[in-house]
């Protein structure tokens, strides 16, 4: 993709494609010819973040691979949705082993290339939040340190959606799920210390960290893309709202990673051997209380009573994200 | 190679799987009304022909656009922009300046001589157009594109109506004029100039079929002032007339005109081009409540003109004139103060607006009139069958664009009068807000304003005042257009679908669902930036 | 060649000589030596086009394994104890996903108490994982089988274990005929995966199958389990036809002609019991043994005709169903149905405790006269046992 800002379009590069921009730089999923790497038929809820967020992360793996790609799949609803028995969602070799072991199932894949003489198949593993920053997270660290040459993409979309939204590592303070109800003095999850995946994995200075959202899909294409230039370990980190977890309207899925990231809650960046190299800047900043309210499981936030002390804590969150990421440059000075 | 039993799967197997049966509502494209368009007086598609303009197709784009309108060039020149003013993309920074790329595709056709052609089938009727105006050549350029045989009859020496003896060239030069109008006759329209027509009814049994009647507003309306025998008093539209003519009268050097419409500003701005040094407007209300154009007003003041906003002229002498003071009352009303003042004035023009001239229809009793105006049906017809009229001499708005919309709107229904069936007008859709519109994909891009000629320098001729926009200029301008309510082919339906259940047609083709895998998630609608996606319900 | 070598020197040389392209372990006793020695074998290029995979846990190794395997290279690991137990989850994956990975299994008991010596609890442990179990009874064995067991696993795609003591094998220097190279290629063929991940040929595995699907699936895989019952012993034919020497094969007999009473038992405890039913046969007592090499699948056609003229069975077992009793003698159960042959169970060995010759031959010599309870531990210290049962029911 070349690197010229797109000024003269009504849609620049927010919209998925631009019939005014040259092929090259046309989003790939604005391609009919895309590879559709997670293809339809598949199972997932209405409006599934997950989906979407795994078929621009592998169509652009495979492009970035001329389709030289295997995948390797945690337990959860990616996996559950996409190959129930007798049908397969997917168009590219795919290997589900269990929930907690997805880097390391990756690493033997890479290693068995390698052992091979077929280094340029390259390997993702993917998994939720649950099997990333919970079961797996060992395996995963230990792909880190060992430097394999598998990118690890993340779709995190906050909870244990497929055992019915239970409370993860990565479930944000004061959600409900249900293993953290909306009832007693402090309603929904507590306020811990959090678990930062996307920090952890930087602190492995493994070659490239990155987070993306289903908002901002040529972010995540280029992210990906990105991280197949590389060899050694990678790390993706990509927002995926679950409208069935988070309560919230089926067709708000975008929206949502949206507001989630103009609110500052979600950090969206790169970091390059351990080190931020580049963050994206707000464009429109809004409070956190306009993410939140869209989403059932922060309803007790606003009644029966509402719960500024709450709201003002998350947003305090999202204002420390604001300054940590420096996400409040001005667009055009960035450029 | 061999695949254990129900454990590994084919790849792409879930395509039996239609997940549609989920469904219980299913998005649909649909094509809205964009306020532009809505607001447009000529009705032009004005999204459509931004849209083709986009990617430079810009004699397609100018081919979109006279459809409607025959007189892009003219209107990007003169039109006030009614379009504009409603432009969603106002409440996201500026409006898109419609109106400069409307001009800017204009000058193109013209600077590429591009020409329409005649109709391919003659229908072998007769159509009689009286007046020469916008709204004549509207209703004649249409009328002949259907086939229709078309003869337009007009009192002055070149077509045009207020065009030419109204405007002034300074806004909007004679080539273009005779450009735009030179199309149309190219087109086979005849013209039968000098000729005044003093009877309607004559004029209609000369065997013609139907008749359109735009005659304009001719004559200036006058006001009772006192005056001594030695003042110079005179009518803006003879003024401006005569300059066309070249038969202008002397002004002196100091000029007062009366009024506060364009035809004020108009031949204020041309007493400065034809050397009066000091120019002055007085009027009667505040410039708010001025009816001239807002440009226009400013336009004027930036060449020198003074405006004695809220003052009324009591009296006329030979070289001065006496000004009363006026203030708003409570309901907003000038009221005279009583105080006074004198102005130098070697002539003083009256610009206080224009009446029909109704002598030609003689004494008969089956066109009526109401008010100083003719009244037409939602057809255009007077009521006089087989009589049509528009334009400035029907109860409307009186502008160019205005006249336009009329002549067409007439030609359609003349069409089907004379066709013995009825225009089928389409179903008014419904006009997108700017909140049903998908924002975020916008890119911020503020509107380019187009440059003008250098205050000082323009007060001396009559050479175009504002410029055109160059190529790039255009072409962004266009790309601003957030396209409401039409699809633009952004693909973000297509990207957005987390079930892969939209089918992209190609360039041009726009989109289809899948309604095989269709969950009905509707976020293919909720991101359409252009809301030209809704969610209708699925049994 | 002839070697004077540790048993876990002449597995990792042996292991080598088979080409593996992935070797993925975690470190635990009495593992360690032999992946330590195959560390050394690819890190000084003696092993070449092999990745070795320090991985963080056992888990992670068995799933090393799972990824490397799937993708059709030959795979092997090893662990033992609480090792194979960290790695449960992925062990019965790998048979689930019809994987054929070789694992060393240095038997070790399995705590609390925590204990690095060797019984059988850890691999019996996985008897249903659907695993193919083999165990050594020698060193030489033990490094035979794993040549063995790439064959068999690689036919049959299904993973084999190679069970071997920790300790007494592992560990113990012997005489060891270590496999030469052209051998061992003359034998195993080259890997041809049955599924393999290729993008040229992609297919989704590891798919969710509900109650639709899944009885088939669990019948289909155990009818293949069983079918390893011809494959071994064609494997231990073809391995001798190679290398001149008999290993492997279902089961092995020792002086069963003519014996009413017959031993049972697994891996390296068959020595001392030879020693000890040597003598007793010299004394005229109708003795023999038997040991099982393949415990899964459980060899029950060839277990029955081998006991079709005992009258008496005697299982001795490194590891127990803790509120039932034996686990071998319930497999061997299976082949006596219909007999009237009285059987004993005596677990021995548990946690390392040496099973004497004296004590085994005055057990032995009581069970020949039916003098022994159904169920015996040797040496058990029985006061001992009674009082603490007795203070910690007095509580
Ligand atoms: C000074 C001035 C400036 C203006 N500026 C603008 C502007 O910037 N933008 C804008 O939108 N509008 C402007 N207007 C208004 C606009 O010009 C008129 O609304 C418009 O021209 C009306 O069109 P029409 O076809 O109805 O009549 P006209 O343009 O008046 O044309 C009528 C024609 O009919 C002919 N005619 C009349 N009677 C007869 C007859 N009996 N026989 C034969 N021919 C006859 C006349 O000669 C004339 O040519 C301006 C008007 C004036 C006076
Ligand atoms: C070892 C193990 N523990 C628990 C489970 C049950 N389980 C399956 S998926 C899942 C949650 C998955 O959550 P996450 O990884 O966030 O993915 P999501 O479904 O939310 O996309 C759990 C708890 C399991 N399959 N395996
Ligand atoms: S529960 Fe959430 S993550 Fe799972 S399929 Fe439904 S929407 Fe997707
Ligand atoms: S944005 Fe475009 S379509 Fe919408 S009102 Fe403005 S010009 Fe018309
Ligand atoms: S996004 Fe896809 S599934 Fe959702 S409503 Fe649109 S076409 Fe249907
Ligand atoms: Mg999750």
């Amino acid at each position: 993709m070349s690197s010229t800002p797109i000024k003269f379009y009504q849609v620049g590069s927010f919209a998925i494609g631009n019939r005014l921009l040259p092929a090259d730089d046309r989003s790939i999923q604005s391609d009919p010819s895309r590879t559709n790497a997670l293809n339809s038929g598949h199972r997932a809820c209405q409006g599934c973040g997950e989906a979407l967020g795994a078929r621009y992360a592998l169509d652009a793996a495979m492009r970035a691979t001329n389709e030289q790609i295997i995948a390797v799949n945690a337990t959860g609803c990616l996996e559950v949705f996409s190959t129930p028995y007798p049908e397969s969602s997917w168009r590219i070799p795919w290997l589900h082993s269990l929930f907690g072991n997805a880097p390391a199932v990756a690493t033997g894949v890479a290693a068995a290339l390698k052992a091979q003489g077929k280094s340029d198949i390259r390997v993702i593993a993917q998994g939720g939040d649950g099997a990333t920053v919970d079961i797996g997270f060992g395996a995963l660290s230990g792909m880190f340190e060992r430097n394999d040459d598998v990118l690890y993409i993340c779709y995190d979309n906050e909870a244990y959606m497929n055992t019915g939204v239970q409370r993860s590592g990565a479930t944000p303070p004061a959600a409900r799920t249900a293993t953290t109800q909306a009832v007693g003095e402090n309603p929904g999850n507590v306020f811990g210390q959090g678990k930062n995946l996307p920090r952890i994995a930087m602190a492995h200075e493994i070659p490239y960290v990155a987070t993306a959202t289903v908002a901002d899909l040529r972010d995540l294409e280029a992210k990906v893309t990105k991280a197949m230039s590389f060899r050694g370990a990678r790390y993706i980190h990509v927002l995926v709202p679950c409208p069935l977890g988070w309560g919230s309207q089926s067709c708000d899925t975008i929206k949502i990673a949206r507001l989630a990231t103009q609110s500052g809650l979600f950090p969206v960046f790169e970091a390059e051997n351990g080190e931020v190299v580049a963050s994206t800047p707000i464009r429109k900043r809004v409070d956190v209380e306009e993410y939140l309210k869209l989403q059932v499981r922060y309803s007790h936030l606003f009644a029966p009573t509402r719960r500024d002390d709450v709201i003002n804590h998350l947003q305090s969150i999202a204002d420390k994200n604001i300054a940590r990421y420096n996400l409040l440059i001005d667009e055009s000075e960035s450029i | 190679m061999e695949k254990p039993f129900a454990i590994t799967l084919a790849v792409n197997s879930s395509l039996n799987n239609h997940t549609g049966s989920w469904r219980v509502e299913k998005p649909e494209y649909v094509h809205r009304m964009p306020p532009c368009n809505s607001a447009c007086p000529a009705g032009e598609n004005i999204q459509n022909w931004l849209y083709i303009a986009e990617d430079g197709s810009y004699e397609a784009a100018w081919r979109a656009l006279i459809i409607e309108n025959p007189f892009p060039a003219i209107m990007g020149r003169v039109c006030y922009h009614p379009c504009e003013n409603v432009c969603n993309r106002a409440e996201l920074d500026q409006s898109v300046g419609i109106n400069s790329i409307e001009r800017f595709l204009g000058d193109y056709a013209i600077e590429k001589a591009l020409t329409i052609p005649a109709p391919a089938v003659e229908s072998g009727f007769k159509v009689l157009v009286i007046g020469a105006g916008p709204a004549g050549l509207s209703a004649a350029y249409h009328l002949r594109s259907m086939g229709h045989s078309v003869t337009v009859r007009d009192a002055t020496h070149a077509p045009g109506g207020m065009m030419r003896y109204g405007i002034p060239q300074y806004r909007l030069p004679r080539e273009v004029l005779d450009a735009e109008i030179h199309r149309i006759k190219d087109m086979g329209v005849t013209f039968e100039m000098n000729t005044r027509v003093d009877d309607v009814h004559e004029a209609l049994d000369e065997g013609f079929d139907a008749l359109f009647l735009a005659i304009g507003a001719q004559l200036s309306k006058r006001a009772y002032i006192p005056a001594s025998e030695a003042a110079r008093i005179l009518d803006a539209i003879k003024v401006l007339h005569g300059v066309e003519d070249g038969t202008q009268p002397l002004l002196g050097r100091k000029v007062v005109v009366y009024g506060g419409g364009n035809t004020a500003m108009d031949v204020a701005r041309t007493a400065k081009r034809l050397g009066a040094q000091e120019t002055i407007i007085v009027y009667r209300r505040t410039r708010d409540k001025a009816p001239a154009n807002d440009e226009e007003i400013t336009e004027a003041l930036e060449e020198g003109i003074l405006v004695k906003w809220l003052s009324t002229i009591k009296h006329v002498d030979e070289k001065t004139l006496q000004i009363e003071k006026m203030a708003l009352d409570e309901n907003g009303y000038p009221q005279p103060t009583g105080e006074f003042e004198t102005l130098e004035a070697d002539s003083l023009i009256l610009a206080l607006g224009q009446e029909v001239d109704f002598s030609l229809l003689g004494n008969s009793a089956d066109l009526d009139t109401k008010d100083g105006v003719m009244p037409v049906d939602s057809t255009m017809m007077t009521s006089h069958p087989g009589i049509f009229a528009g334009g400035d001499m029907v109860p409307a708005d009186r502008t160019v664009t205005t006249g336009v919309g009329h002549g067409k709107k007439a030609a359609r229904n003349i069409d089907a009068w004379l066709r013995k069936t009825a225009f089928e007008k389409l179903e008014n859709r419904d006009v997108v807000t700017f909140d049903q519109l998908n924002t975020w994909y916008y890119t911020d891009a503020p509107h380019i304003v187009r440059e003008r000629l250098d205050a000082t320098r323009r007060a001396k001729d009559f050479s175009e005042v504002v410029k055109g926009l160059d190529e790039t200029n255009a072409l962004f301008e266009a790309r601003r257009c957030m396209s409401c309510g039409n699809c633009f082919e952004c693909d973000n339906c297509f990207g957005v679908c987390p079930d892969n259940a939209i089918i992209k047609l190609g360039p041009g083709k726009g989109f289809e669902i899948n309604l095989d895998y269709c969950k009905g998630c509707g976020i293919c609608v909720a991101e359409c930036p252009s809301s030209s996606i809704v969610m209708v319900p699925d049994k | 060649m002839l070697r004077q070598v540790e048993g876990s020197k002449a597995v990792a040389d042996t292991v080598a000589m088979c080409r593996p392209q992935v070797i993925c372990a975690y470190p635990i006793s009495p593992q360690t030596h032999i992946v330590e020695g195959l560390s050394a074998l690819v890190k000084s290029e003696s092993l070449r086009n092999c990745e070795f995979i320090n991985v963080e846990s056992e888990f992670a190794a068995m799933s090393v394994a799972i990824g490397a395997s799937a993708t059709g290279a030959r795979t092997y690991t090893a662990t033992a104890s609480q090792g194979l137990l960290f790695m449960v989850e992925a062990v019965y994956n790998a048979s689930g996903l019809g994987l054929p990975i070789v694992m060393t299994v240095a038997n070790r008991a399995i705590g609390a108490p925590i204990n690095i010596w060797n019984d059988h609890s850890d691999s019996m442990s996985q008897r249903d994982s659907g695993w193919i179990q083999l165990y050594a009874e020698t060193n030489q064995e033990a490094a035979d089988l794993h040549v063995q067991a790439f064959r068999i696993a690689e036919e049959l795609s299904l993973p084999i274990m190679v069970c071997m003591d920790g300790f007494i094998l592992t560990h113990a220097y012997e005489r060891v005929d270590v496999p030469e190279q052209e051998q061992v290629d003359a034998y195993l063929p080259a890997y041809t995966p049955r599924q393999v991940l290729d993008p040229l040929n992609p297919v989704s595995i590891g798919a969710m199958v509900g109650p639709d699907a899944f009885t088939e699936v669990k019948y289909i895989s155990h009818m293949k389990n069983l079918s390893a019952l011809d494959v071994i012993p064609r494997a231990a034919s073809q391995f001798q036809e190679i290398f001149g020497r008999s290993s492997g094969g279902l089961i092995r007999g020792y002086k069963l002609d003519g014996a009413q009473t017959v031993v049972i038992a697994l891996g390296s405890v068959l020595g001392t019991i030879k020693d000890v039913v040597d003598e007793m046969v010299a004394a005229d007592i109708p003795i023999g043994v038997l040991g099982i090499i393949a415990f899964r699948p459980f060899p029950t056609e060839a277990v029955r005709s081998a006991l079709s003229k005992a009258k008496r069975v005697i299982v001795i077992e490194k590891a127990f169903q803790v509120g039932i009793g034996g686990i071998v003698i319930e497999n061997v159960r299976a082949s006596l149905r219909g007999s009237h042959i009285a059987d004993y169970t005596l677990i021995a060995g548990l946690g390392g405790r040496p099973i004497t010759k004296q004590s085994l031959a005055t057990y032995l010599d009581r069970a020949c006269k039916d003098a022994v309870d159904e169920l015996t531990f040797l040496d058990l210290d029985q006061s001992l046992a009674d009082s603490e049962i007795a203070r910690e029911a007095g509580r």
